[in-house]
């Protein structure tokens, strides 16, 4: 029996909630600070104010799924659980076991008003007779020590138990919390380790079809967004969940009539948090919506900056920003205000369903069926009751977020992999590097087949010349000879042993290859060369370095080979960063070598090293060249002439010249008459590159070279 | 920096802030007069049995919850509209500062970089606005509040308030001084993962080809571990920061109780006032903690307002004269006098006396290695830089001089990367002549060599692009690049190494085609290669920034010994 006055006493909630002190001003949750501030590692332009969410497609099983995940933690999990609902457990009884003391001192207020000798009983009856029905009742209920004070030694114990019980319960959530920690970063770990190795497994194919910034977005954007949403909601969610269930229990307890009139909050809390966030959630896409626009706009107006300066549009430009920073300021505001009412909204509901117990209560103890120690605790936990509620449907919002993220990155998962490697796999013995196709064919959708019984033979160090215009498939073969992609029929050989027979690590260990986009990874000239033999020597780094021209500019960087190269290679050039490809593929010493002659815009200089480098590269070596250069194609030991997507001829230069087809066609129009340029058959242009093109002409004109008719 | 932008771009909001301030205010006010109604409730009705008494005193609470809550929604929509219109004004402050940049000061940031300052370092200062409007504000209003009315209810007892509020106040900044910083290592981590990653969908087919999944793999490993490290530490200290606060706290309220029954003992204090002042005590921790917590917003805001600072207040290099001349009696002549460029600080000038003379109806080329500041030098003209020595004039009068919209209009320019914007083939073909009809579309593109591929398009003119191009092909880009200054007419051409991405046949073509139709203009062309210049009226060859020679082709063979070594080593090319 509690005859306490109206104690509005914080209770531990382990929580970041704020006291649920009678109709204080509800504070938003801390966590929701933190949200709102990005969170830890909050990334995205628009980091702070949440992700746009979009309806996941299917809440349910994703979100069971990435519960899933949590499956390895299982043990630790358990442990959270049972953590958290000692703490939660030790928080609640708080108010009831803090109640006492308040007893302890309310009755010493009162007994010690009453002189000594006097018995509880005489005072109840003096009351009564003064007809004080009420405030008889009121002190019958007290346990009443007349003449006395208060009682000091059983309120430090008390205390002491309370202070007790505050402590364990902070360090129990301190534990759940520091549990749960790794129990989601592990996770986490363990999720971004499995997409990347899932990337390795991923046929090219998947890469062709989905937009690279996607991809990216989705291993990189969409797992920040997972892990923020997991470490805000999965500690809060468990605690306000225990919260309610552990209130809502010692409510029943005490009344269930009054438990009932305080469930009113829970539909009533929820159904205007989901209300309001619906809403919310929309104007929060229209808010992202408008930045994208917004950002589109700055992006080209700073990345065309010139151009809008030299052709006169920077009043328009600046006219249109003006518009769509507008319409961004209109969304964000409505965002920012729509979602800021909840805080509000949810305030009113709590103090609605405080008043509605005070009342209910009121009459309660007035008719006797409820003591007011029963009912003053009650208001008390009805307080705890509300704060948690509104914290699980804000929840909602970012829960939903991080599902549609996970279903995202769930969906790569789930991709296609490549077939597996063989077991068990064959090797040929010998690395002479013949390389023969046997009636491939090949496509890379079902329905225009790209190569139909193609057949060919490369003998060791030979030199394979592939033409044709950009997009005649020329890539296609270097991928199906790295089996990048599968065959559709027919077979590959190298050295007389089929290529899918073999794994693909030993297949592409023996094949080495140059392409067009230089990829340099950020590291050192040294661990760029060194890519394909990490166990390389210095000496033999050098060796490559040198007969690839690498050498030379490499002293003339103040750190030599040591030299970082930042992720665009801004450091060095774009000859220099072919140069160290080039070098790669020398230290890798290959068998079968893939070139890819076309190159940037570089300096003269610069690209006759290159020149020369490739030519040094291909020597003794099967070499297949997506050539561009004149004299490549013409002493190529094999021509494959490719028009869209087909090989059309194949054979020698004089072979093809011979039959007077495409070759021969592309010949006239491409090398053999670059000056009469007007007289060119309008023909699609054939040779993509220009440098290379320019070169032959400049030779043809200048130095009456005999081929050039 | 921070304090410098936030009061000069909130000056317009302060009608909004002092609304945002009056009504924080009486919200917290509202807010503290709750608990005294919540005691009489029960005091006076619970207690008494007084019905009516507590339906009278229900519904004032409730009124006044109602003021409460209005106050509060009004406090949010002043301070959202503050906030965003800062960042709104932000932008657009910044926006403006960039279009006034010349190119120098663009490099100097780079485009990248001056985007991220004009979204996401915007996005920072809003949101420490948005917070501070919303919170912020409204705790000293309560710390104060809570102060005065716990003294009033009791001077001795809020000697605890010494000790509990530095309490929090330690606990709190023990955490947050430890997770500013790890926060910062946090960003680096999840950078170097993303970038990690980056690389590795990049380079997709060069790992594969050099079997190097493994050692991927165990890159991205090391990158992984370090951030989960990292994240495990920050996780670890949030989870530290909960129970701290309310064991704080809680322990306070304990320690009221025992000092308050001592106070009750001696008569000095009623009980009412014991519960009433723990609920003051709370609300001033609470108070506390708020503003703690928002003051970690504070160091990133700050850093993000140094670099919005930065570029506001970066002076453009290049300024327009204040009654820039229009009227020219010349049409079409260039002429460099002296120009010489050096970037500031820079030991060696990039451009160092040049002087030439490009006339109407000629072709001048400019050739020399890549880095020889060809570039630079035709970016002079319509004064995307100005020079730091001697003068660059059009039609006789220093361009400095030149109104610039006068300039510009005389001016085509097409740059070494085609830059397209999104929209149509169409509208980026006017976008120096808006009034420009289909057929002189057409006839730019027949010029351009574009009529082909456009024509191929289901659209045609009305085909989508995509920003920057990026839907079209190199050589396509190039030939709209071109056909959109053609587009224009103006009166002087620069191309800027623009036929590079262009194959043999229709370079070719494109050049005859130019000489057919563009006869009573200037030509500037910047060249790499020998063939497509070997024509033009004028070479100027380019070495390290200086001219070291100027004729035609024939001369140059003759009198140039870098022309002739330019020449040679393009040839010398092909024989090796």
């Amino acid at each position: 029996m509690a005859g306490k006055k109206n104690e509005q006493k914080p209770t531990s909630q382990p929580t970041p909630q704020p006291t649920p002190k009678p109709a204080a001003p509800e504070r938003p949750a801390l966590a929701a600070v933190a949200q709102r501030r990005g969170g830890p590692g909050g990334g995205g332009p628009f980091g702070g104010m949440g992700m746009p969410v979009e309806k996941s497609m299917n809440f349910g099983p994703s979100a069971r799924r990435l519960i899933g995940r949590l499956a390895p933690e299982r043990a630790k999990l358990v442990g959270v659980i049972l953590l958290g609902v000692t703490s939660v457990l030790l928080a609640v009884l708080g108010p009831k076991i803090l109640g006492e003391a308040t007893n302890i001192i309310f009755e010493g207020a009162i007994s010690s008003t009453i002189p000594a000798g006097v018995t509880q009983d005489q005072v109840i009856a003096q009351l009564e007779a003064s007809g004080d029905q009420q405030q008889a009742d009121f002190i019958s209920g007290l346990n009443l020590h007349p003449g006395e004070g208060i009682d000091f030694s059983a309120l430090a114990l008390v205390l002491g138990i309370v202070l007790l019980l505050y402590v364990f319960s902070s360090v129990f959530s301190w534990l759940q919390s520091y549990v749960l920690n790794g129990v989601t970063q592990r996770t986490v770990l363990r999720l971004r380790r499995e997409v990347e190795a899932k990337l390795h497994r991923l046929p090219l194919s998947y890469f062709d079809k989905m937009q690279r910034g996607e991809l990216l977005s989705r291993v990189t954007n969409d797992i920040d967004n997972i892990s923020q949403s997991l470490q805000q909601t999965l500690s809060q969610l468990l605690i306000s969940l225990l919260t309610v269930v552990g209130v809502l229990i010692i409510m029943f307890v005490i009344s269930p009539l009054l438990a009932l009139v305080a469930l009113i909050a829970i539909p009533l809390t929820l159904g205007i948090v989901m209300l309001i966030a619906r809403r919310s959630q929309k104007l929060f896409v229209a808010q992202w919506t408008h930045t994208g626009a917004l950002n589109g706009q700055i992006e080209e107006g700073y990345s065309g900056h010139a151009l809008v300066k030299v052709f006169g549009r920077h009043r328009e430009v600046e006219a249109r920003f003006g518009e769509k920073n507008d319409e961004l300021y209109k969304a964000s505001f409505g965002a920012q205000f729509i979602s800021g009412l909840i805080m509000p909204a949810t305030m009113f509901v709590g103090n609605l369903v405080y008043v509605l117990i005070a009342v209910v209560g009121g009459i309660m103890v007035t008719s006797g069926t409820l003591s007011l120690g029963d009912v003053q605790a009650f208001i008390q936990y009805s307080r705890q009751f509300t704060q948690p509620l509104s914290q699980l449907g804000s929840m909602a919002n970012l829960l939903q977020s991080g599902v549609a993220s996970a279903e995202r990155v769930f969906e790569l998962l789930d991709a296609d992999e490549q077939s597996p490697d063989p077991d068990p796999a064959t090797s040929p013995t010998a690395a002479t590097g013949r390389l023969a196709f046997e009636h491939v064919s090949f496509s890379y959708d079902d329905e225009t087949p790209l190569i139909t019984d193609l057949s060919l033979v490369a003998e060791p160090g030979s030199t394979v010349a592939i033409v044709g215009p950009t997009g005649a498939g020329k890539t296609t073969l270097v991928n199906l000879v790295m089996r990048f992609y599968e065959l559709d029929g027919g077979r590959i050989t190298l050295d007389g042993v089929d290529t899918a027979t073999m794994t693909r690590d030993d297949l592409r260990s023996r094949t080495g290859m140059v392409l067009q986009d230089t990829w340099l990874f950020g590291g050192t000239i040294r661990d760029n060369i060194a890519y394909g033999r990490p166990d390389a020597t210095d000496d033999e780094i050098h060796a490559a370095a040198e007969a690839a021209y690498v050498d030379r500019f490499v002293h003339s960087l103040p750190d030599g080979y040591d030299t970082e190269l930042d992720d665009e290679g801004g450091n060095i050039s774009a000859g220099e960063k072919q140069l160290i490809t080039i070098a790669r593929a020398f230290l890798a010493r290959p068998s079968v070598l893939i070139l890819d002659e076309a190159t940037s815009s570089v300096d003269t200089r610069t690209e006759l090293m290159v020149q020369r480098a490739m030519s040094a590269l291909r020597k003794d070596r099967t070499s297949f060249v997506i050539a561009h250069r004149l004299s490549t194609i013409r002493d190529a030991d094999l021509i494959l002439v490719m028009e869209a997507g087909s090989i059309v001829e194949q054979g020698t230069h004089d072979e093809l010249l011979k039959k007077n087809g495409a070759y021969a066609r592309l010949y006239e129009a491409q090398f053999a008459a670059p000056t009469a340029a007007e007289e060119a058959p309008a023909v699609p242009v054939l040779v993509p590159s220009a440098a290379a093109l320019q070169r032959e002409a400049i030779q043809a004109e200048l130095t009456d070279d005999p081929l050039a008719e | 920096m921070l304090g410098k932008i936030l009061v000069r771009y909130l000056k317009p909001f302060w009608p909004l802030l002092i609304g945002v301030i009056l009504f924080q205010a009486a919200q917290s006010i509202a807010a503290l007069s709750l608990p005294n109604l919540n005691a009489d409730i029960i005091d006076e009705g619970v207690v008494k049995g007084d019905t009516g008494f507590i339906f009278g005193t229900g519904a004032l609470m409730l009124g006044i919850t109602l003021v409460q809550i209005a106050c509060s929604i009004a406090a949010v929509y002043f301070g959202a509209r503050v906030a965003m219109g800062l960042g709104r004004d932000l932008r657009a402050a910044i926006f403006r500062r960039v279009g006034e940049f010349s190119e120098r000061e663009v490099s100097k940031f780079g485009a990248p970089s001056l985007i991220t300052r004009t979204t996401n370092d915007v996005q920072q200062v809003q949101m420490l606005v948005l917070m501070t409007c919303t919170m912020l504000i409204a705790t000293p209003i309560q710390a104060v509040g809570g102060v005065i009315f716990a003294l009033h209810e009791d001077l001795q007892l809020s000697l605890i308030l010494v000790v509990a509020v530095p309490a929090l106040l330690i606990a709190m900044s023990f955490i947050i001084v430890r997770m500013v910083p790890l926060f910062r290592v946090m960003q680096t981590r999840i950078d170097t993962v993303n970038r990690v990653l980056r690389e590795q969908l990049t380079g997709m087919r060069v790992v594969r080809a050099f079997v190097r999944e493994p050692v991927e793999r165990d890159r991205f490993g090391v990158a992984n571990d370090e951030l989960t490290e990292t994240a495990l530490k920050t996780g670890r200290l949030f989870a530290l920061m909960f129970p701290m606060v309310m064991l704080v706290l809680n322990v306070s309220s304990v320690a009221v109780l025992w000092f308050g029954a001592f106070r009750i003992e001696s008569g000095e204090l009623q009980i009412g006032s014991l519960t009433a002042f723990l609920s003051y005590l709370i609300q001033i921790l609470m108070a506390v903690m708020m503003a703690t917590f928002i003051a970690v917003l504070l160091p990133r805001a700050a850093v993000s307002a140094d670099r919005i600072g930065e570029v506001l207040d970066t002076e453009p290099s290049v300024v327009p004269p204040v009654d820039g001349v229009t009227e020219l009696k010349q049409v079409g002549q260039v002429e460099l006098r002296s120009a010489t460029f050096s970037y500031p600080g820079a030991e060696q000038p990039v451009l160092r006396d040049v002087s030439f003379t490009a006339k109407r109806g000629q072709t001048t080329a400019i050739i020399g290695s890549t880095g020889s500041g060809k570039t630079t030098l035709v970016n002079l003209l319509p004064r995307l830089f100005d020079v730091t020595g001697g003068a660059v004039l059009v039609d006789g009068i220093d361009v400095r001089e030149l109104d610039p919209d006068t300039l510009w209009s005389k001016i085509g320019l097409v740059p070494q990367r085609a830059y397209l914007f999104s929209g149509t083939v169409a509208t980026n073909l006017r976008y120096g002549n808006p009034d420009a009809t289909d057929d002189d579309l057409w006839s730019a593109l027949d010029i351009a060599q574009g009529r082909d591929f456009v024509e191929a398009m289901p659209e045609q003119l009305e085909a989508p692009i995509s920003q920057g191009g990026t839907n079209v092909s190199g050589g396509q880009r190039q030939r709209l690049a071109i056909a959109r200054a053609l587009v224009k007419r103006p009166e002087i051409y620069v191309f800027d190494d623009s036929f590079s991405a262009l194959d043999t046949a229709t370079d070719q073509r494109l050049r005859a085609a130019l000489e057919r139709e563009v006869t009573d203009a200037t030509v500037i062309v910047v060249a790499q290669r020998v063939s497509t210049i070997i024509d033009a009226d004028q070479i100027i060859v380019i070495e390290d920034g200086t001219v070291v020679g100027t004729g035609t082709h024939d001369e140059l063979l003759q009198t140039s010994t870098e022309y002739a070594e330019i020449v040679a080593s393009q040839l010398t090319a092909e024989v090796a």
